[in-house]
């Protein structure tokens, strides 16, 4: 066992792998981000409020009809990609000529009404939601003890931000999405729906957020701020990932979860800034982001 | 409710035409956390006991008039000393009660001073109200750092939990706690073997909890509060704190996190206060009036809710004593000089350094087997006589009390 800056590397490993837990959290919200930004220009405020109503819906499923967590994993981020749908129908669909402005203005105005009516319905001291059973308890590494949840939760969001990364880079359908928000009119002369194309992946964009707060209910608060807490860091993570890169931010929530998890050990009182610190430098150096496009 | 402070008003108006009866008009405000972590301890709570203290008091002394208003700080001392100034100078509040986060407590007692209204602290909690901040216009109400220290730590060292591991919120209130609770421990010969101080807020705490078990203490000290502590203890049961030997103590935890966190999660935890609904009939008969009127089913009063409500039946009789509510300093005087009595905390006084005195509890929360019916949460294990549950006059440094 050997001290790097006076801190055993035992403990430092331990939090390196915190750190990387924390950063599948940011990478699953930020891709959800990025997707929308990327594919619709919609700066998504309300993702913080989707990511709490998945958590809600997994809490509300297990309370009202007895479905416990596995469940939930599918039918809560279905529930509220409908929402999503729902919401892009009646209101964003008339927003994406404008300025990135009106989006941005109207997702923040349904955050704080989604956020003020669950707060008026369940208070703010948080709901109660267990670890299920099969993921209880955890292994000694020997520099830490693991638990199995968190182990889960980073392979999901590793094979979630593959997969998502995947079917938009490498596939047809990613290839049709990513030409449909560059020349839409040119597609649609195709005879690809795109209208409906671009509804459909922002009801995605908000069941990956919703999918991320199913994961967060047994460990976090389930309370309706948790997901205005998060909302700010994963804004940070994808302006310094670039705003249109989807493995940029998967690849920066991950980054910034380590180096934020390194700060908790070193100087625990700035942890909270450090995301915002380097987004400010990262921002002097490349305007774009890390792999961001020049626009 | 208002219906009956209308019914008041006429009667006050009718007696004033009569006899020389003379009006007193009060204007209270109650500034709390109406949206964040504290809103449950505090908030829209808050304001129910507060009506519900404005109505009892007004049907007994119809001579009495009384506006409430309320306000959200939002756990910011700048929006805190901003709503105040408002009140204050603008809306002519005579009182400000409740305000949880120290914080925005310690601030809003300056102004209070400067403008000789008076502050009514039944949220927060650093003993430093009633030490070197102290001053002639702030009483400090239902609870402090010092008496939670000298509860549950004391209480932990001597049975058998010598060896102490601080997780601290890092704002005022955090650091009160951590001070008071490592004295306390220190005095009873235990040892403090480190702490991490996290921002207010936090949502994960595997980072520190890891560095808590690397210091292998007995107890895990948890100098935080709301949505702070409830994420640490649920974490705990993640990392199987529990299991490897360590115990959290929860040095400020109230009847709405144990219902959060559940009783699977909170059993065992040891914690004190100085009011639980379920002690004797008339807290449970107020209890159901509190329920009625906040109508948000299946929550509890916490100590903090009922210490406006006693809180505000004690000044409103301190102003009736002097006709007047306008001098902040001479209404404390009184309050000070009147012994306090209200169904739910008893007989108790208002010292000279503005700390109010009374007993104080030690619980430990139930198994879910023992839990007979929605908030029934705690065994009392014990009861601190309120000449002991306080910190003593003289070792408080406060300005008020020299010599």
């Amino acid at each position: 066992m050997f001290e790097i800056f006076g801190i055993p590397s035992t403990a430092l490993f331990g939090q390196l792998l915190i750190g990387l837990i924390n950063g599948s959290f940011y990478a699953l919200l930020s891709l959800g981000l990025a997707v929308i930004f990327g594919m619709l220009n919609i700066i998504n405020f309300s993702h913080g409020a989707q990511y709490m109503l998945g958590a809600f819906a997994a809490y509300l499923l297990l309370q009202y009809s007895g479905l416990g967590y596995w469940p939930a994993l599918i039918i809560a981020p279905v529930l509220v990609g409908i929402t999503g749908v729902i919401v892009e129908r009646l209101f964003l669909q008339w927003l994406y000529k404008l300025d990135h402005l009106y989006g941005l203005l109207l997702t923040f105005g349904l955050a704080l009404i989604i956020e003020g009516v669950a707060r008026n319905y369940f208070g703010s001291a948080g709901l109660p939601y267990t670890v299920p059973e099969s993921l209880q308890g955890g292994r000694n590494l020997g520099f830490m003890f693991l638990p199995n949840y968190r182990a889960w939760v980073i392979v999901a969001s590793l094979a979630i931000c593959f997969g998502t990364w995947f079917v938009i880079e490498r596939t047809r359908l990613g290839a049709n999405l990513r030409a449909a928000t560059e020349n839409p009119t040119l597609v649609r002369a195709f005879g690809i729906n795109v209208p409906r194309m671009i509804t459909l992946t922002y009801g995605f964009g908000v069941a990956l957020a919703a999918f991320a707060g199913v994961m967060a209910a047994p460990i976090y608060n389930v309370s309706p701020q948790m997901g205005s807490e998060l909302i700010i860091v994963v804004f940070a993570v994808v302006v310094i990932g670039g705003m249109g890169s989807i493995l940029g931010a998967i690849v920066t929530g991950f980054g910034l979860g380590v180096i934020e998890g390194l700060t908790k050990v070193f100087f625990p009182e700035a942890s909270n800034t450090v995301i915002f610190v380097i987004m400010a430098i990262v921002l002097l150096v490349r305007p774009a982001g890390l792999f961001g496009r020049r626009a | 409710m208002r219906k009956i402070l209308g019914l008041a008003a006429l009667t006050a108006a009718l007696a004033c035409s009569g006899a020389n009866a003379q009006q007193v008009n009060v204007k209270i405000g109650v500034l709390s956390d109406m949206s964040s972590l504290y809103s449950d301890i505090a908030g829209p709570g808050s304001v129910v006991s507060a009506k519900l203290a404005i109505a009892d008091f007004t049907k007994a002394n119809p001579g009495v008039k009384v506006e409430l208003i309320s306000g959200d700080h939002q756990n910011k001392p700048d929006i805190g000393s901003q709503l105040a100034n408002q009140w204050y100078d603008v809306d002519k509040v005579d009182l400000i009660i409740d305000t949880p986060n120290s914080g925005v407590a310690l601030a809003v007692s300056q102004i209070t001073a400067t403008k000789n209204k008076l502050f009514i602290v039944s949220g927060a909690a650093a003993s430093d109200l009633t030490g070197p901040k102290c001053n002639a216009n702030t009483i400090h109400w239902t609870y402090d750092t010092w008496m939670l220290a000298n509860g549950t730590g004391k209480a932990l060292v001597k049975t058998g939990g010598d060896t102490w591991f601080f997780l601290t919120a890092d704002y005022a209130f955090g650091h009160a706690l951590e001070r008071d609770t490592m004295a306390a421990v220190e005095k009873n010969n235990g040892k403090v073997l480190g702490k991490v101080r996290h921002p207010l807020n936090t949502n994960d705490f595997s980072s520190f909890l890891l560095q808590a078990q690397a210091s292998k203490a007995k107890i895990i000290g948890l100098a935080n509060a709301g949505g702070d502590t409830i994420n640490a203890i649920k974490a705990g049961a993640e990392f199987g704190i529990v299991k490897g030997g360590q115990k959290f103590a929860g040095l400020l935890v109230f009847a709405s996190d144990v219902n959060a966190l559940g009783l699977q999660t909170a059993q065992g935890l040891t914690l004190t206060e100085t009011w639980y609904w379920d002690m004797n009939d008339a807290n449970r008969d107020w209890t159901k009036r509190w329920q009625a009127e906040r109508k948000a089913a299946g929550k509890f009063p916490t100590m903090v809710q009922a210490g406006v409500y006693s809180g505000i039946t004690h000044y409103l009789k301190a102003v009736v004593a002097l006709k007047s509510a306008a001098d902040g300093k001479a209404v404390v005087a009184k309050m000070k000089e009147l012994p306090t009595d209200d169904p739910l905390f008893g007989k108790g006084t208002v010292r000279a350094d503005g700390r109010k005195l009374h007993p104080a509890y030690l619980f430990e929360v139930k198994a879910p087997s023992e839990s007979k019916y929605p908030g029934d949460f705690y065994n009392m294990r014990a009861m601190v006589p309120a000449d002991e549950a306080f910190r003593p006059l003289h070792e408080g440094f406060c300005p008020l009390v020299s010599g």
